[in-house]
C-alpha cells in the first residue's frame, strides 16, 4: 500500500517538474546561504582553536605583569621547584625576504594538545626539529615560503605562523635567553611552592588566545549568523509557499486516496517521507552551494578578522563535517517548519472535504485580521524592546520582532492600498485589474514578505555601512593627525631616534601605553602629550570646558565611548583607577574598531604613575612634503623593521581597506538575499499562474486578449513590488536605527550617527523593480502562450 | 447479507439550526444484487452512499458491511474496508491526474495488494481503453474518464460497488454504454451494486429500487 501511495504522490512532481524544481531550489538556496555563513564561522573558529592549541594549549600561562621578557633563570627556578611549565617566545622576523610570525616552543615540555609539540616529537615529522633547525608551518603558510629550505608542512597547525624549537627561535629573533610566556600544564604537583615565593614578578593568566579571539570576534560572527538566518528565513518563505501550494493542488488527490482506502496516518507518513527526500536532496545541493559561497567570501572574512582583531584565519576553506551536518539539519528542520501547518491540516481533513484549492489563494478576512493583530503585537514588542531591552540578544530579538511584525503587516497594507485604488478606478478594465490584484495578494503575500525583508535589510544594512563609512573616514582624519608613526625596537634605539629626529621634525609625540584594571575590567591606558595635534583634532564626543587644560594638569583624563557606555560614565564624573588614584573625566572620545575600554592621560602623569615604562612608539609631525624623505632617511640611518615606520596615508589606506573588506561580505550576502527574494516572486507567480486560469478564462471569454492579460500580469508584479519597496524604506531605516543605536552599542560599545542615502534607495528601487519584471516575464509569457483549449477547459471541468 | 442498513439517522448543523438528512433509513442488500437509490436533490442519496462507504459518520442506527458494524470501526479499519471489500465510483471520476490510464485502473488493486494482471487486461479491453493506456486523464473525454473510474473500482474485485451517479456527467448514449458495461462487469465479478441515480430509466435496469424522500424511504 505504501508503494502505490508514494508513487501516486510522486507522480504529481513528474507532472509538475517546474514546481518540483522551485521547491528544491528554494530550500537549497536558503540552506546554501545559511550553511555558507556557518562554514565561514566554523573555519574562523577552528583557526582560533588551532592557534590556541599550537601556541598555548588549552591551559593557563604565566607572564610578567609589565610585559617584559621572562629570564631563562626564572624558568629554571620554576621547573626545579616542581612547576610544570614550558617556555614560548614569539616575534616577527624574515625568512628568505618574507616577513613571518615565529613561535618558539620546547617540544619536550610542551603541554599535551599542542599540535606543533606533538609533531616535533613524532618520528615521522619530528626529524630535525630539535637538532637541525627545521621549522614547521601549516601547508598553506609553508607554500608561501618556497625559498626556505628547512620548512616542513604540518597539517593542523595554525595558519600564518612558523614554529621553531625555542633555541632556534631565540637565535632567529636575536633574543637569547628570553621567553615571552610560560605555558602551564593542566596537571601540577600539589606540593609545589607558591608562585609568589619563586617568581613574584610573574602573574597567572587563564584562558588562551582562543578565548580572547573568540570573545573579540563574537559580535562579528553574530552579525554573520544573523545574516545567514535572515537569508534562511527568506528562503523558508519560498519553501512554505511551494509546499503549501503543492498540498492545496493535491487536495483532490488526497481525497481520492483516502476514499480508495489509504488511511490518514499512512498518507501523512508517506508525505513526510516525500518531504524527507526533498529535504535531503535540497540539503545536499544547498550545502554544496554553501561551500562555494563560503569559499568565495572567506578571503574577505579572513582579511577582516586579521585586520580588525589580529586573528589569523587561512583564506582557504576546509570541508568540516560539523557545518555540513548543521546545513543538512537546517534543511530538514526548515522543511519540517514549512510543512507542519499543511500536514496538520491534512491530518484533520475530512475524507469528503472540498477538493478545490482555496485556502492558499483565498485567505479569509478572519485570517487577514489575525495576521494584522499578530503584526501589531510584534511591532509593539519591538517598541518595548527598544525602550527596555538590554544586551545583544535583546537587540536581535527586537530586530526579529520588528522585521517579522512588519512582514505580517504587509498584506494588510497592500490590501488597503489596492482596495483604495479599486474604489478610485473609473473604467471597467482598471476596476477588474485592481479587484483581481486584491485577490492575488494572499497568494503572493509570502513572496512579497520575503521581498520586503530582503529590501529592508538592504536599506538598513546599506544605511548602517554608509553611515559608518562617513563617520569612520572623518574619524580617521581626526585620530591620525600626525604625518608619521614610528616604533623603536628598544629603549636605547628610542633614545637615539629622538635625538636624531629632534632637529628634523616639528614635534615628536611619544605614545606610551600599558594595561590596568578599571572597575574589574582590563583596560588600556595611553599617555599623550599636551600638543595642538590632540587639542585641535582629537574626536571628542563630550567635553568639559577647557578639557585639554584639565588633562594637562594630570588630574583629569579622557575615556573612550566604550567605557562611557558600558559603565554609564559621563564628563564631570570621577573615575577610580587604583587604590590611591582617582581622576575626573574631562571628555569622552570615539574609538571605533576597538573592542576594549581605554583611557588617555597626560604623558607626565603617565610617567609619574608608571616610571618603568619607556616610550617606544612616537607620532611625528613633519611638513607633508618631508614625509617620504624622512622615512627614507630613517630606514637608511637606523636598523628598523619593515613596519617600524609608517606614514599616515598608509595607515588610513590600510584601515579603510579593512573597513571595505569587512562589509564586502555584508554586501555579497545582501545581493544573495535579494536574489532569493526575487526567486520567491518567480516561484509564486509561476505556481499561481496555473491556478489562476479559472479567474482569467472568463475575462478572456468576455473579450480581453492574451496579450492584454499578459501585460497586466507584468504590470501587477511591478506595482506590487513597488508598493513593497515603498513599505521597505521606513522599515529599512528603522532597522538601521536599531543596528546603529541598539545592536552596535551593545555589541561594540559605540554609537554612530545615522545618515540618509536616497541615491542608494533609487539604485535599489531599479534593482527590485527589475527583479520583479524578470520574475514575472516568464509567467506572463506562459499566459500569453496559453492555448485557447486550456482556457476553455475551465468551463467544462471541475478544477 | 452484504449490506445491512438499520434505522440510520444523520443530522447536519446549519446556520438556521439542525437539518435532518436521513431519518431512520433501513434496507438490506444481498451479494450479487443491484440496487438503485433514487430521490430528489437533497433527499440524502449521496449521504447514504457515503455512510455505506465509511466515508461519512452517522448519528444513530447501524450499518453492517459483510457483517461488520461500521460504527465499531476506527478510521484505519474503515480505510481497510474501502480497500478490501468495497469500491466507490464517483460522479466526478476522481482520477489521479498525474497517473496514466493503466496506472489509474490498477491503482486500487495495488493498494489492496490484489493485482491480477489478466483481470486488469480484460477490464481494460472490455472498457475499450487499451489504446489509451499511456494517456493521462486530462487527455480523455468525460465518458472515457468515467470508464477508467469504473475499471479502477472493479480491478480489485470488490464485493460491493457503490456508484454515485456514475453517468450523471455523460450524454445519454455514452451514459447507456457505460451503464451496460458496469452492469455486465459487476455481474461477471458477482459483486453487489448500490447506485445513486436521478434517472428513472437507469434505475429500472437494476434488480431493485429504493426511493428516498426527505431523508426517509418512500413506501
Amino acid at each position: 500500500m505504501i508503494r502505490p501511495t508514494l508513487q501516486a504522490l510522486m507522480s504529481h512532481w513528474r507532472a509538475q517538474p517546474l514546481q518540483c524544481l522551485t521547491l528544491i531550489l528554494g530550500l537549497a538556496l536558503a540552506t546554501a546561504l545559511f550553511s555558507g555563513v556557518q562554514a565561514i564561522n566554523s573555519e574562523a573558529r577552528s583557526a582560533y582553536a588551532q592557534a590556541a592549541d599550537a601556541v598555548s594549549g588549552p591551559g593557563a600561562v604565566l607572564e610578567r605583569a609589565d610585559g617584559a621578557p621572562i629570564e631563562q633563570a626564572q624558568f629554571i627556578s620554576l621547573r626545579r621547584a616542581g612547576w610544570m611549565v614550558s617556555p614560548v617566545i614569539e616575534g616577527r622576523t624574515r625568512i628568505s625576504g618574507t616577513q613571518i610570525r615565529l613561535i618558539g616552543i620546547d617540544p619536550l615540555t610542551a603541554p599535551q594538545g599542542s599540535r606543533a609539540g606533538q609533531a616535533a616529537l613524532s618520528q615521522e615529522d619530528g626529524t630535525g626539529f630539535l637538532s637541525g633547525g627545521t621549522l614547521f608551518a601549516a601547508p598553506n603558510t609553508a607554500a608561501g615560503l618556497p625559498d626556505a629550505q628547512n620548512i616542513r608542512a604540518i597539517e593542523g597547525l595554525a595558519p600564518g605562523l612558523v614554529f621553531a624549537d625555542i633555541g632556534v627561535a631565540q637565535e632567529m629573533l636575536k633574543r637569547p635567553g628570553e621567553f615571552d610566556r610560560l605555558l602551564l600544564a593542566d596537571e601540577q604537583p600539589l606540593n609545589r611552592p607558591q608562585l609568589a615565593e619563586i617568581a613574584p614578578e610573574l602573574q597567572l593568566r587563564t584562558g588562551g588566545t582562543e578565548g580572547d579571539l573568540a570573545r573579540l570576534t563574537d559580535s562579528f560572527h553574530l552579525n554573520l549568523t544573523a545574516f545567514g538566518l535572515l537569508s534562511f528565513a527568506v528562503g523558508l518563505f519560498i519553501v512554505h509557499a511551494t509546499i503549501g501550494l503543492a498540498f492545496e493542488q493535491r487536495r483532490a488527490m488526497f481525497r481520492t486516496l483516502r476514499a480508495l482506502g489509504v488511511p490518514a496516518r499512512l498518507l501523512v507518513t508517506v508525505l513526510l517521507a516525500e518531504l524527507g527526500i526533498f529535504a535531503v536532496t535540497a540539503g545536499l545541493i544547498g550545502t554544496g552551494l554553501g561551500y562555494l559561497i563560503a569559499a568565495a567570501l572567506l578571503p574577505d572574512v579572513a582579511a577582516t578578522l586579521t585586520g580588525l582583531y589580529g586573528a589569523n584565519v587561512d583564506g582557504s576553506l576546509t570541508f568540516r563535517a560539523n557545518w555540513w551536518l548543521t546545513g543538512m539539519a537546517i534543511a530538514i528542520l526548515g522543511t519540517a517548519v514549512a510543512s507542519t501547518n499543511s500536514l496538520q491540516k491534512l491530518a484533520r481533513l475530512p475524507v469528503l472535504a472540498p477538493a478545490k484549492p482555496r485556502a492558499w489563494v483565498m485567505a479569509s478576512d478572519k485570517t487577514a485580521l489575525l495576521q494584522a493583530g499578530l503584526a501589531l503585537a510584534l511591532l509593539a514588542l519591538a517598541a518595548l524592546g527598544v525602550i527596555f531591552g538590554r544586551g545583544v540578544v535583546a537587540g536581535f530579538a527586537t530586530l526579529g520582532a520588528l522585521m517579522i511584525g512588519a512582514a505580517f503587516a504587509l498584506p494588510m497594507i497592500l490590501r488597503l492600498c489596492v482596495g483604495l485604488a479599486a474604489r478610485v478606478a473609473k473604467n471597467v478594465k482598471p476596476q477588474w485589474f485592481w479587484a483581481d490584484t486584491r485577490q492575488q495578494i494572499p497568494g503572493l503575500s509570502l513572496a512579497l514578505m520575503a521581498l520586503l525583508l530582503a529590501l529592508a535589510t538592504n536599506i538598513g544594512v546599506g544605511t548602517m555601512v554608509s553611515s559608518f563609512r562617513l563617520t569612520f573616514t572623518g574619524w580617521l582624519d581626526q585620530r591620525l593627525a600626525s604625518e608619521l608613526y614610528l616604533r623603536a625596537s628598544d629603549a636605547e634605539q628610542a633614545a637615539e631616534l629622538q635625538t636624531w629626529l629632534a632637529p628634523r621634525t616639528d614635534a615628536i609625540l611619544p605614545l606610551i601605553n600599558t594595561e590596568i584594571e578599571i572597575l574589574g575590567r582590563p583596560a588600556e591606558v595611553f599617555g599623550i602629550a599636551d600638543h595642538p595635534t590632540y587639542r585641535d583634532n582629537w574626536p571628542l564626543l563630550e567635553r568639559l570646558p577647557d578639557v585639554w587644560d584639565r588633562v594637562a594638569t594630570g588630574q583629569a583624563i579622557l575615556i573612550n565611548e566604550q567605557l562611557s557606555i558600558r559603565e554609564g560614565l559621563r564628563t564631570g564624573d570621577t573615575l577610580t583607577l587604583g587604590p590611591d588614584w582617582q581622576a575626573e573625566i574631562a571628555g569622552v572620545y570615539s574609538d571605533y574598531g576597538n573592542p576594549r575600554i581605554q583611557i588617555l592621560l597626560n604623558t607626565d602623569a603617565m610617567d609619574a604613575r608608571f616610571p618603568d615604562l619607556t616610550a617606544l612608539q612616537f607620532a611625528l609631525r613633519v611638513p607633508p612634503d618631508q614625509t617620504q624623505p624622512l622615512m627614507d632617511a630613517l630606514n637608511e640611518k637606523f636598523d628598523l623593521g619593515p613596519d617600524a615606520v609608517i606614514d599616515q596615508a598608509s595607515i588610513k589606506a590600510f584601515s579603510l581597506e579593512v573597513f571595505e573588506r569587512t562589509f564586502t561580505v555584508s554586501a555579497a550576502l545582501n545581493i544573495l538575499t535579494l536574489s532569493v527574494a526575487g526567486f520567491a516572486i518567480l516561484t509564486s507567480l509561476l505556481t499561481l499562474s496555473a491556478m489562476r486560469l479559472p479567474q482569467l478564462a472568463p475575462v478572456w471569454a468576455l473579450g480581453m486578449t492574451h496579450a492584454t492579460l499578459a501585460r497586466l500580469e507584468l504590470l501587477r508584479a511591478v506595482l506590487l513590488a513597488a508598493m513593497t519597496l515603498i513599505a521597505a524604506v521606513p522599515l529599512g531605516l528603522a532597522l538601521a536605527w536599531v543596528l546603529l543605536n541598539v545592536i552596535n552599542v551593545e555589541a561594540f560599545g559605540w554609537r554612530l550617527p545615522m545618515y540618509l542615502f536616497p541615491t542608494a534607495w533609487l539604485i535599489l528601487a531599479v534593482a527590485a523593480l527589475g527583479a520583479a519584471v524578470l520574475a514575472s516575464l516568464w509567467p506572463a509569457w506562459r499566459l500569453y502562450r496559453t492555448p485557447p483549449a486550456h482556457l476553455l477547459k475551465v468551463f467544462v471541468n471541475e478544477r | 447479507m452484504l449490506l445491512e442498513v438499520e434505522k440510520v439517522q444523520k443530522t447536519y448543523a446549519s446556520a438556521s439550526g439542525p437539518v435532518t438528512i436521513l431519518n431512520g433509513v433501513s434496507f438490506q442488500m444481498n451479494a450479487g444484487e443491484t440496487l438503485a437509490l433514487t430521490g430528489e436533490s437533497g433527499s440524502g442519496k449521496s449521504t447514504l452512499l457515503h455512510i455505506a462507504a465509511g466515508l461519512e459518520a452517522f448519528d444513530a442506527g447501524s450499518v453492517r458491511v459483510g457483517g461488520t458494524d461500521l460504527a465499531q470501526m476506527n478510521e484505519p479499519a474503515r480505510a481497510a474496508l474501502r480497500r478490501d471489500i468495497l469500491s466507490v465510483v464517483f460522479q466526478q471520476f476522481n482520477l489521479i491526474p498525474s497517473l496514466n490510464v493503466a496506472a489509474n485502473i490498477a491503482f486500487q488493486a495495488r493498494l489492496a495488494g490484489r493485482v491480477d494482471p489478466d483481470w486488469i487486461a480484460t477490464l481494460t479491453e472490455r472498457l475499450g481503453l487499451q489504446d489509451f493506456a499511456g494517456q493521462y486523464p486530462e487527455q480523455l473525454s468525460g465518458g472515457q474518464q468515467q470508464r477508467v473510474a469504473i475499471g479502477r473500482a472493479l480491478a480489485a474485485r470488490p464485493k460491493l460497488v457503490l456508484a454515485d451517479e456514475p453517468t450523471g456527467n455523460l450524454d445519454e448514449a455514452t451514459g447507456d454504454a457505460v451503464m451496460d458495461l458496469l452492469l455486465d462487469l459487476v455481474a461477471s465479478s458477482n459483486a453487489g451494486l448500490l447506485m445513486v441515480t436521478h434517472s428513472e430509466r437507469l434505475a429500472a435496469r437494476l434488480d431493485r429500487r429504493l426511493h428516498l424522500r426527505r431523508g426517509a424511504l418512500a413506501p
